[in-house]
C-alpha cells in the first residue's frame, strides 16, 4: 500500500526535473500576473461601484437637482425625496461619537503604554480589541435593551430636570430614548477600539529617546507625556480617529436599531434622526417605483461623495500634521 | 506616516459596505438574470424527460429546485412550512427568496423567477411591464394587523374607531386621556400620558396595509401621507421590522403601533379592539380575519382579478385591518411540464395548506373564494393551446 502511493509521485517529479527553469519563468510570470490582477480588483471594484451608484441615482439627481441634498422631505407615495436629514444625521451622529470616543481612547492608549504595567496592559489591550470583534447587530440590540432604556430614565431627565437644560435647544424635546444622542454612544463605543489600538500603537512606536530627553530637561511625567510624546505621534493619532470615523460613517445595522429613524433635521440630542446608510437599507428591498430606486441609489452618491470628502479632509490633517512636525 | 497611509484604505473600504452590497445585487440581477433563465430552462427540460421517474413518487435528491420564487416576506412563514410540507409530500422542490415584495414583482418582471409573491397587489403599469405577459393574482392567506400599545395601568383592552387611529397617528390626538378616546372607553381610567406612535421604517406590505386602512377611514390620511409601503409618517419613531416597532412599544410606556397579529403574541402586547364597519368592537384575531375576506368577496364583481382591497369590510364578525398576499403566477407559462407543477402546488396550497394558516397566525382563506380561485388556475396555459 505504502510503496503503490509512494511511487508515481516520485516518477512525475522526474520529468519537470529536465525543464525546470523554463517552468519557474513561467510561474514567476504568472504569479506576477495573478497578484497584478488582484491589486487591480479593489480600484475596478471601486469604479464599478461609483460608476454604478452614479449611474442609477442620476434620475433622481437630475430630477430634484441641488435640492435633493438640502431638502428634507422624504415622501415615497407623492415621490418628494430630500436627503438633507439622513445626510444631517450621517454626520451629526459620527461627530458625537468622535467626541465622545476621542478622549476616551486617547485615555486608554495613554494608560496602556506610559503607566501600565506589562501584566495589565497585555489583557486590557485585548479585552479593548476585543470590542472591535463583536457583531454590529449585537451592538445594536444592547442598545435597545440597556443604552436606551438607560438614556431615557436616568440620563435625559439628569439633564432636563435636575440641571435644568429643557430649553436650551440640545437638550430640548421630549425624551423618547431612541435619539441622535443614543446613536453617538453606541457608534462611540464601536469605534473606540479602533481609535485605541491605533494610538496604543503610536505612542509606543514613540522613540524611548524622546522621553529620556524630555525627562532630562526636568519634565514631569505628565509634562513628558503632553509635550514629547503626544506631538511626536500627532499624526497617527489623527490616522487613527479617521479610522473610526470611517467606521461610524458606513456603520450600519446598529443605529437603525437606536436612532429612531425619523427624516427630521433637529437641534436636540434626544430628538430622534436618520442616516445615509440606515436609509438604503430600510427602504432598498421594498422600493418598487424607479423613482424611490433611483433616489436611494442617489443617497449612496451621497455617501459616497462625503466619504471621498472626509478622507480628503484626513489625508490633509495628516499630511498637514506631518510636515509641521517634521 | 506609513502607518496612517494604510489606514486611509482601511478607511475607504470600510465606509462602503452598503453601497457595496447593493452594487453587487444590481450587477448581479442585471448581468447574470439572463443566466439564471437559461439554467433554469436546461433544468425544466431534464426534468420533463424524467417526468415518469418524478411520478414513481420517490423524492430524488437533485442539484437545483423545481420552480423558484421571490417576495414577500409577510407571508415567508407560512410559504416555508407549505415549501417544507409540499417537498416531503411529493418530491417536488421550491426555492423561495423572501427579498420583499417590490423585489419579487421586478424579478417576476424580468422572468428570473417562476412565480412572485406580494403583500401589495401591482398596478396596472407594473402588469404592463411585465414581459411575461398577463399576471393572475392568487390570494394565499389573510394577514391580520392589530393596533398594539404599552398602557399598564389599563385592565382591559383600549377600544378605538377608525378615526381615532387615523387622528393618532396624524399626531391630531397626543394624549391617552383625550376627551374622545375617553368617549368610545366610557368607565376606564385613562392615563394623562403622552401617545408615542411606532412605525415601521422598511418598506413593508405591512404598512401597506395599515395605510390602506387609514386612508379608507380618514380623508384627511388620504390627502395627507396616503398609502405605500413606504410613508411620510406625520410623527413617532421608527423601527425596524415588525420585532423593531414591537420591541419600541414594548419598552416605552405610552407607545402605539402596528404590528402583525404573531407579534402581538410573542411579545405578550396589548392588542386594541378595532370598531369595524357595522359599529362593533372587534379583537384581532383569524376567526375575524376570514369574516372580513368573506364579506369583502361576497361584495366583489364576478370578473374580479382578485386585486382586492379587504380593509373595512362589512359584517358584524369582521376585523377591520385585514389584507390578502398573493402569489403571483403569469398565465401564459412557456414550460407545460412546470406549470402543471406550479398549478399542482398552489391548489393543494389552498386546499391542505389553509390548515397551517391559523397555527400561524394569519387567517385562512374563506371557502368560496377557494373554489374561485380554483376555477381560475384553470387559466394557465401553455403559449400554444393544444386542447
Amino acid at each position: 500500500m505504502m510503496d503503490g502511493s509512494a511511487t508515481p509521485p516520485a516518477s512525475a517529479a522526474a520529468a519537470p526535473g529536465g525543464v525546470r527553469i523554463d517552468g519557474a519563468q513561467v510561474a514567476d510570470r504568472a504569479y506576477r500576473w495573478v497578484t497584478t490582477a488582484f491589486a487591480l480588483v479593489v480600484p475596478l471594484l471601486l469604479c464599478l461601484i461609483a460608476w454604478e451608484v452614479f449611474a442609477a441615482g442620476w434620475p433622481a439627481l437630475s430630477k430634484f437637482g441641488l435640492g435633493f441634498f438640502t431638502e428634507s422631505d422624504w415622501d415615497a407615495v407623492n415621490g418628494r425625496f430630500g436627503a438633507a436629514p439622513a445626510i444631517f444625521g450621517t454626520i451629526v451622529s459620527s461627530v458625537i461619537a468622535l467626541i465622545i470616543a476621542t478622549p476616551l481612547s486617547l485615555g486608554i492608549a495613554i494608560f496602556l503604554s506610559e503607566f501600565a504595567p506589562r501584566w495589565v496592559r497585555q489583557p486590557i489591550a485585548f479585552l479593548v480589541d476585543l470590542l472591535a470583534a463583536i457583531p454590529s447587530v449585537v451592538y445594536g440590540l444592547w442598545g435597545v435593551l440597556v443604552l436606551v432604556p438607560l438614556l431615557r430614565s436616568f440620563v435625559m431627565p439628569f439633564f432636563k430636570d435636575t440641571l435644568h437644560l429643557g430649553d436650551f435647544a440640545l437638550f430640548s424635546g421630549p425624551a423618547y430614548g431612541p435619539s441622535m444622542l443614543a446613536a453617538g454612544v453606541i457608534l462611540a463605543i464601536m469605534v473606540l477600539p479602533y481609535i485605541s489600538a491605533v494610538t496604543r500603537e503610536v505612542l509606543l512606536a514613540v522613540p524611548r529617546s524622546q522621553r529620556e530627553a524630555a525627562l532630562a530637561l526636568g519634565a514631569t511625567r505628565w509634562e513628558m507625556i503632553w509635550d514629547a510624546v503626544l506631538p511626536y505621534a500627532r499624526s497617527g493619532i489623527i490616522g487613527g480617529v479617521v479610522l473610526g470615523l470611517g467606521r461610524a460613517l458606513g456603520e450600519t445595522m446598529a443605529v437603525t436599531m437606536v436612532i429612531g429613524n425619523r427624516p427630521e433635521i433637529s437641534a436636540s440630542l434626544f430628538a430622534p434622526g436618520y442616516t445615509m446608510a440606515s436609509l438604503i437599507a430600510n427602504e432598498f428591498s421594498e422600493a418598487t417605483s424607479d423613482l424611490h430606486v433611483s433616489a436611494l441609489m442617489a443617497v449612496g452618491a451621497a455617501l459616497f461623495i462625503v466619504t471621498v470628502i472626509v478622507n480628503a479632509i484626513a489625508r490633509w490633517l495628516v499630511w498637514r500634521t506631518a510636515r509641521t512636525a517634521a | 506616516m506609513t502607518l496612517p497611509r494604510r489606514l486611509h484604505f482601511a478607511v475607504t473600504v470600510r465606509l462602503n459596505t452598503t453601497l457595496i452590497s447593493i452594487t453587487v445585487k444590481r450587477f448581479v440581477n442585471r448581468w447574470f438574470a439572463g443566466l439564471v433563465v437559461i439554467a433554469s430552462v436546461a433544468c425544466g427540460s431534464r426534468d420533463s424527460g424524467r417526468a415518469g421517474a418524478d411520478s414513481g413518487g420517490s423524492p430524488a435528491p437533485r442539484g437545483g429546485a423545481d420552480l423558484t420564487g421571490a417576495g414577500a416576506t409577510f407571508p415567508n412563514p407560512i410559504y416555508s412550512k407549505w415549501f417544507a410540507e409540499y417537498a416531503a409530500k411529493t418530491g417536488i422542490r421550491i426555492n423561495y427568496q423572501p427579498i420583499g415584495s417590490g423585489g419579487g414583482i421586478r424579478q417576476l418582471s424580468e422572468r428570473t423567477v417562476d412565480f412572485g409573491a406580494s403583500d401589495a397587489p401591482m398596478s396596472d403599469a407594473e402588469m404592463a411591464g411585465a414581459k411575461g405577459g398577463p399576471i393572475l393574482h392568487v390570494p394565499t392567506v389573510v394577514g391580520v394587523v392589530a393596533i398594539a400599545y404599552n398602557l399598564p395601568s389599563l385592565a382591559q383592552p383600549i377600544r378605538l374607531t377608525g378615526p381615532l387611529v387615523a387622528d393618532i397617528f396624524l399626531g391630531r390626538i397626543t394624549k391617552w386621556n383625550d376627551s374622545r378616546i375617553a368617549a368610545v372607553n366610557p368607565g376606564v381610567n385613562l392615563p394623562a400620558q403622552d401617545v408615542l406612535v411606532a412605525h415601521r421604517t422598511d418598506g413593508s406590505g405591512t404598512t401597506y396595509i395599515f395605510t390602506d386602512y387609514l386612508a379608507s377611514v380618514s380623508p384627511l390620511w388620504k390627502s395627507g401621507p396616503g398609502m405605500g409601503k413606504e410613508v411620510q409618517w406625520p410623527v413617532g419613531l421608527g423601527g425596524k421590522g415588525n420585532d423593531g416597532v414591537a420591541g419600541l412599544i414594548k419598552a416605552t410606556p405610552g407607545a402605539v403601533g402596528y404590528v402583525e397579529l404573531a407579534y402581538v403574541k410573542q411579545n405578550d402586547l396589548a392588542a386594541a379592539l378595532l370598531q369595524n364597519a357595522a359599529g362593533q368592537f372587534v379583537p384581532p384575531s383569524a376567526a375575524s380575519a376570514t369574516a372580513a375576506a368573506e364579506g369583502a368577496v361576497a361584495k366583489a364583481p364576478a370578473n374580479t382579478d382578485f386585486r382586492l382591497s379587504i380593509v373595512n369590510s362589512p359584517g358584524a364578525q369582521t376585523y377591520p385591518i385585514v389584507s390578502f398576499t398573493w402569489l403571483l403566477l403569469y398565465r401564459t407559462q412557456p414550460d407545460t411540464a412546470k406549470a402543471r407543477k406550479l398549478t399542482d402546488f398552489v391548489r393543494w396550497a389552498l386546499t391542505d395548506g389553509e390548515r397551517d394558516a391559523t397555527a400561524l397566525d394569519y387567517a385562512p382563506l374563506p371557502a368560496a373564494l377557494v373554489s374561485a380561485l380554483e376555477r381560475r388556475l384553470d387559466s394557465i396555459a401553455p403559449p400554444r393551446v393544444a386542447r
